[in-house]
């Protein structure tokens, strides 16, 4: 058997109170694209961090090409020809393509000399880019562009990319991956990291799968089905929420040419939106990161104010209403982030419970706080949604991502709303709270009341929506039935291939 | 009262003198916001500055070893900061007031034998001819060599952030500093050495107080310059040039009230005296509206978790 | 290698260790620092904290750091509210200087009549004099979003010449033989805050600072502005979600650290200090902030933390004239003191650890 490109054994890396990566062993091909597959917190991050030279491993040992590999740093892992595709913070918003791109290489040739290259690479890979535009002010897919031309200037042996079609949109990922393929058969190495099963049978040659920081298996993604690869990353058998067929009743919220300009610089400007969503129906909106999820959040909740008129709630004009006098009413919302804006980080979880529970729970009177009510709504919510934490009185920070997501949406759902808006209630969460926090919205549709469910996972969307619209841009399609719908209608409501096709230049 | 005896060369040249210690600080703190830092212990670190340069020249008697003891001190002083905000991760708005509440405190206490005492004098620099010349010649030519130091500082911030290397990770790490540091940059290193030429820039501002504009030591003498230097990078909307171009329309309104106060124009002295600070505030309400061009990470304690 | 490593959850042990481990940080470096200047340490530390409270001469002492300590205590409970929030007034010692002039300036107004009803129109001016002074940044800030760190700042001086102003002009004692200063308050029955407890230094300032402080206790623990307070300071887009109008608590921390500021002002001038003068003002404004973050920004801290400053006070006054020590001295002293605080507050968010010798 020939050498592999790189070679990994017995990896492990522990952090208090976790083990990230436990003995992990497998190998890389040249020209291989090799998946490494796993659930939030299965430990992917860390283990190529570690190849990358960002983290070093407590034990084990790399080769690369057969040669002991421990790159210090990330430049020494570059220098060896590993580049990385990051999913998240790797771009500077005010800093154009050109100098983004000049910070990740080592030796960075003159600008002028730079933008030609990176002109050149762009159009030879189908992955054409401006290098004078600020890259704050280019889409999500153009933004992975920059990272992947980033990468291709250093003329990787070995290409990792984190998540990449996470913020495509599904004719984007085709373009990606026709460059991919491209790469592979110049015979550069890929690991591709992914917890979308679909897409690794499609694309890659190997699988290897992490589960709780240890490999549990490899296959051949093309002869193994994505049922048997869900099994091996989870670990048990899924569950698939259920929903009863149900009637829906009078229109609940009423949004209608809703126009919001973007509140930040590099934010997305709402476009006339319209939408209606029935008591107990489920809107599912999609769309790529970055077309206004945030902003049309914030507009529902009140922390963006617009015209009275452009949001009803059962005929009540409620644009003008900040987000306690919304909570009254019954339109509760639940954003993104979790720390930091669903949660205040650093204050215990009752704290949080007071958050946007103070109002229809009764946790005030006369502006004075009722502590000890207020911990028992805590203590329901992590009773109900099997929060696992100590107790109320720990900071929400303590607790791990899916656990504190199932404490935001429990804390809004245990409310009793008339319409719900949830973003991204499953974004790193581990497969069982995702699945126990889909339900919970199920349930609350089945009880009549009206669900925005606003996510970038397709495949979420599909199983509980009634309806689906995409945000592409800041403006909304006009929502369809979700069933019998073809992904490729999905991806052209998503905006197509975002015109990326096209050159800019 | 006689506006007839302000005579305009004077004036032009030596509202260069005074916008000179703003200048100084404000392109220094120019740099350290560059890379995400918000030290408001600008004013302590002048004022270690002043103190600092006074003591050495007068020792010594040679204004320029004053001049670099001056810079040594503010990087000294700026060192605190360091461990508070880069080793500590203190809250950077609170380390800055402690280091001018410090700096100010440790200035005074340096300072107490230098009450009074006249320093050794730099002189100007005298190009024959050039500096001869009507007009343009005071203005222009016929200053001490700090004050083209100041201004050839300006010229080297702008040329180094805005077409080298380091100038690069510089914006880059003030910019997005978990970007930075997923790419392998040494945040707090890089953080540290702009910290450090902030702190040493500050220095010479408060030195060119202590030995050439002033030139006397006396306790809390920066009076606030190190805070409208703070206000002058807001102003410049982090370009060093926009600097400059502010620390001489400070300089002149400085100099211009107290020619007004010389020449016994009817306003109060006192109002003619806090004009400079009034006018900061109108300065920073005008341009407050613009914040675009504010380093994104500016103020944000980095740590790097893994 | 040394290495940080986060702690879940902010430690609350060392929440309560860390200021008594830095005012020993500071004993140690201060004393250090009197070594220095040729003076015996333990002696001068001895003299600082021991001297004033159980000294020979400690029931003169005594009452002054009610006195000293009352002015910091009051400003500071106005300061740290906002510091909560992330408003950072950093001007209180303008705020303090407007309050005494408006305060003074609304009881000369009535000289020389004597009326109960003098003292009481004297504290509300003084209280609106520093509100009038905040609001200017928090006004600016609200309505332009201008730094009111700088705005603060640059008012001090602004307040600084406007006392200058008055000393000389308005509010100059017509019998004071041209020199500058007004009448003293305290020959002007009605308008003097004299001792409520003769010998006890208790005076209305040191009453109006105890409310304070129950006062801020009260609302940051029980009261939903208080949690807005906080909220707004721990996660300012969480804040905003749960309805917070930033404007509104912006103009509210602002102005009531401006009041309290001129309330200290007015009590100042009114009682131990008299007399409106160039020089009335002798920082308690900065010292405050110090005060404000050695109290950990709660209100109880902030009683102790006023009494330990004041303590430094009155005992680099008393080493001052027994050994010599300088008065700047003391001023490092205290910046010492919030330098210590702030870089072992670390203590509380991270967890100091050796790092595990790396396998490569």
């Amino acid at each position: 058997m020939t050498t592999p490109l790189l070679s990994l054994q017995g990896l492990t890396k522990a952090y208090p109170g976790v083990v990230a990566n436990d003995q992990v062993s497998f190998d890389i091909g040249e020209g291989e694209v090799h998946a490494l597959l796993g659930e939030n917190g299965a430990g992917k991050s860390t283990l190529v961090k570690m190849i990358y030279g960002l983290v070093k491993p407590d034990s084990g040992t790399m080769l690369l090409r057969g040669q002991p590999f421990a790159p210090p740093e990330p430049r020494a892992a570059r220098a060896d020809g590993i580049a990385m595709v990051f999913q998240h913070f790797s771009l500077f918003d005010a800093l154009n393509v050109a100098e983004n791109i000049a910070l990740g290489m080592e030796n960075p040739p003159a600008m002028g000399d730079l933008a030609a290259r990176i002109r050149e690479v762009s159009e030879t890979y189908g992955l054409p880019l401006d290098p004078y535009r600020t890259v704050g002010d280019l889409s999500a897919g153009e933004r992975q562009r920059v990272e992947i031309i980033r990468c291709l200037l250093q003329d990787p042996k070995l290409l990792i990319m984190d998540e990449p079609t996470s913020v495509l949109t599904p004719q984007e990922v085709e373009i990606l991956f026709e460059t991919l393929n491209k790469l592979r058969s110049e015979g550069t190495s890929i690991l591709y990291i992914s917890h979308k099963l679909e897409e690794i049978r499609t694309l890659c040659d190997h699988a290897t799968i992490l589960r709780l920081g240890k490999n549990v298996g490899e296959c051949v993604p093309s002869e193994t089905s994505a049922r048997d690869m869900a099994e091996m990353m989870v670990g048990s058998t899924l569950q698939t929420p259920e929903r009863s067929g149900r009637e829906f009743g009078d229109v609940a919220l009423d949004v209608s040419g809703l126009s919001v300009p973007s509140p930040s610089e590099f934010g997305t400007a709402l476009r006339n939106v319209h939408m209606t969503v029935r008591k107990g129906e489920v809107l599912g909106i999609g769309g790529v990161a970055g077309n206004g999820q945030d902003e049309l959040l914030g507009v529902l909740s009140g922390e963006i104010q617009t015209t009275a008129d452009a949001i009803k709630f059962n005929g009540q004009a409620i644009g003008k209403l900040g987000p306690t006098a919304r909570r009254k009413l019954g339109v509760l919302t639940a954003p993104e982030e979790r720390l930091g804006h669903a949660a205040a980080p650093d204050m215990s979880l009752t704290e949080n419970a007071l958050l946007t529970g103070s109002v229809r729970e009764g946790l005030e009177s006369k502006g004075f706080l009722k502590w000890t009510e207020t911990q028992n709504f805590a203590e329901k919510i992590i009773e109900a949604f099997d929060v696992r934490t100590p107790g109320p009185e720990n900071a929400a920070r303590s607790l791990s991502g899916g656990n504190l997501q199932k404490f935001v949406i429990g804390r809004e759902v245990l409310q009793d709303p008339d319409v719900l808006v949830v973003n991204q209630p499953t974004w790193g969460v581990d497969a069982a709270a995702a699945a126990a926090i889909r339900q919970a919205i199920l349930d609350l549709a089945a009880k009549g009341t009206a669900v925005i469910c606003i996510s970038q996972d397709l495949d979420e969307l599909m199983e509980i929506s009634d309806s689906f619209a995409a945000l592409n841009e800041g403006r909304l399609s006009a929502p369809r039935p979700t069933t019998g719908l073809t992904v490729d209608e999905i991806g052209l409501m998503m905006g197509g291939a975002h015109g990326m096709e096209v050159a800019h230049v | 009262m006689d506006l007839g005896e302000i005579n305009p060369v004077l004036l032009v040249a030596s509202l260069m003198v005074a916008a000179t210690p703003l200048l100084l600080a404000a392109i220094g703190e120019l740099v350290v916001e560059k890379a995400g830092v918000l030290n408001l212990g600008v004013e302590g670190m002048m004022i270690v500055g002043a103190i600092s340069g006074f003591a050495i020249s007068v020792e010594t008697g040679s204004p320029w070893l004053g001049f670099v003891a001056a810079a040594i001190g503010g990087a000294v002083l700026s060192l605190l900061f360091v461990l508070l905000t880069q080793v500590a991760l203190a809250n950077q708005v609170a380390s800055g007031l402690a280091l001018t509440l410090f700096g100010l405190g440790f200035s005074a206490l340096l300072g107490q034998s230098y009450v009074g005492i006249k320093p050794p004098s730099m002189g100007d620099i005298h190009i024959p001819l050039i500096s001869d010349i009507p007009v343009i010649g005071p203005i222009l030519f016929q200053h001490d060599p700090i004050l083209y130091v100041g201004i050839a500082l300006t010229a080297a911030v702008w040329a180094v952030l805005k077409y080298t290397r380091v100038g690069l990770i510089l914006r880059a790490v003030g910019e997005n500093h978990d970007a930075a540091h997923a790419l392998g940059y040494k945040v707090i290193k890089i953080r540290i050495m702009a910290i450090l030429f902030g702190g040493a820039c500050a220095g010479l501002g408060g030195a060119y107080i202590s030995l050439i504009r002033v030139p006397q030591w006396t306790e809390g003498m920066t009076a606030g310059v190190g805070w409208i230097a703070l206000a002058l990078v807001v102003f410049a909307s982090w370009k060093p040039w926009r600097a400059l171009l502010g620390a001489y329309l400070f300089g002149g309104i400085t100099v211009l009230q107290l020619n007004l106060q010389a020449a016994g124009v009817a306003i109060p002295v006192e109002y003619l005296a806090m004009s400079p600070y009034i006018i900061t505030i109108l300065v920073l309400v005008i341009l407050s509206a613009d914040k675009s061009s504010a380093p994104a990470s500016l103020g944000r304690t980095f740590h790097a978790s893994h | 290698m040394i290495v940080l490593e986060k702690r879940p959850q902010p430690s609350k042990a060392w929440s309560y260790a860390t200021p008594l481990v830095a005012v020993l940080a500071t004993m140690v470096f201060g004393g250090l620092l009197f070594a220095i200047l040729g003076k015996n340490p333990l002696q001068a530390i001895g003299t600082i904290f021991w001297e004033p409270l159980f000294g020979e001469f400690a029931f003169y002492y005594r009452p002054q750091l009610l006195v000293k300590g009352a002015p910091l205590v009051l400003i500071a409970i106005g300061l740290s509210l906002g510091f909560r929030a992330g408003i950072w007034n950093i001007g209180a010692e303008g705020q303090y200087i407007m309050g005494a002039i408006f305060g003074a300036g609304a009881g000369l107004a009535f000289y020389p009549l004597d009326a109960f009803y003098i003292f009481p129109i004297m504290v509300i001016a003084g209280a609106f004099g520093g509100w009038l002074w905040a609001m200017i940044p928090a006004f600016l800030k609200v309505r332009f979003g201008t730094n009111e760190i700088l705005v603060s700042l640059m008012l001090v001086y602004v307040a600084e010449q406007m006392l200058a102003s008055v000393s000389l002009g308005l509010l100059k004692n017509p019998e004071g033989f041209g020199f500058p200063g007004s009448r003293n308050l305290q020959s002007y029955e009605s308008a003097y805050n004299a001792e409520l407890i003769a010998g006890s230094g208790m005076h209305w300032g040191v009453v109006t600072a105890l409310i304070a402080v129950i006062f801020a206790y009260v609302l940051l623990n029980r009261h939903m502005l208080g949690f807005h307070i906080r909220l707004t300071g721990e996660a300012p887009r969480a804040a905003k979600f749960a309805g917070v109008n930033p404007a509104r608590l912006i103009l509210f921390c602002l102005g009531l650290s401006g009041a309290l500021a001129g309330l200290a002002g007015m009590f100042e001038v009114s009682g131990p200090s008299g007399v409106v003068s160039i020089d009335f003002n002798v920082g308690y404004g900065f010292t405050a902030i110090i005060v404000a973050f050695l109290g950990r920004l709660h209100p109880v801290g902030i009683l102790l933390a006023g009494g330990l400053m004041a303590l430094t006070y009155i005992g680099g006054e008393i080493a001052q004239s027994q050994l010599g020590l300088p008065a700047a001295a003391i001023q490092v002293f205290q910046g010492m003191l919030l330098f210590f605080l702030l870089a072992f507050d670390l203590l509380t968010n991270y967890r100091i650890r050796a790092a595990r010798s790396e396998v490569a």
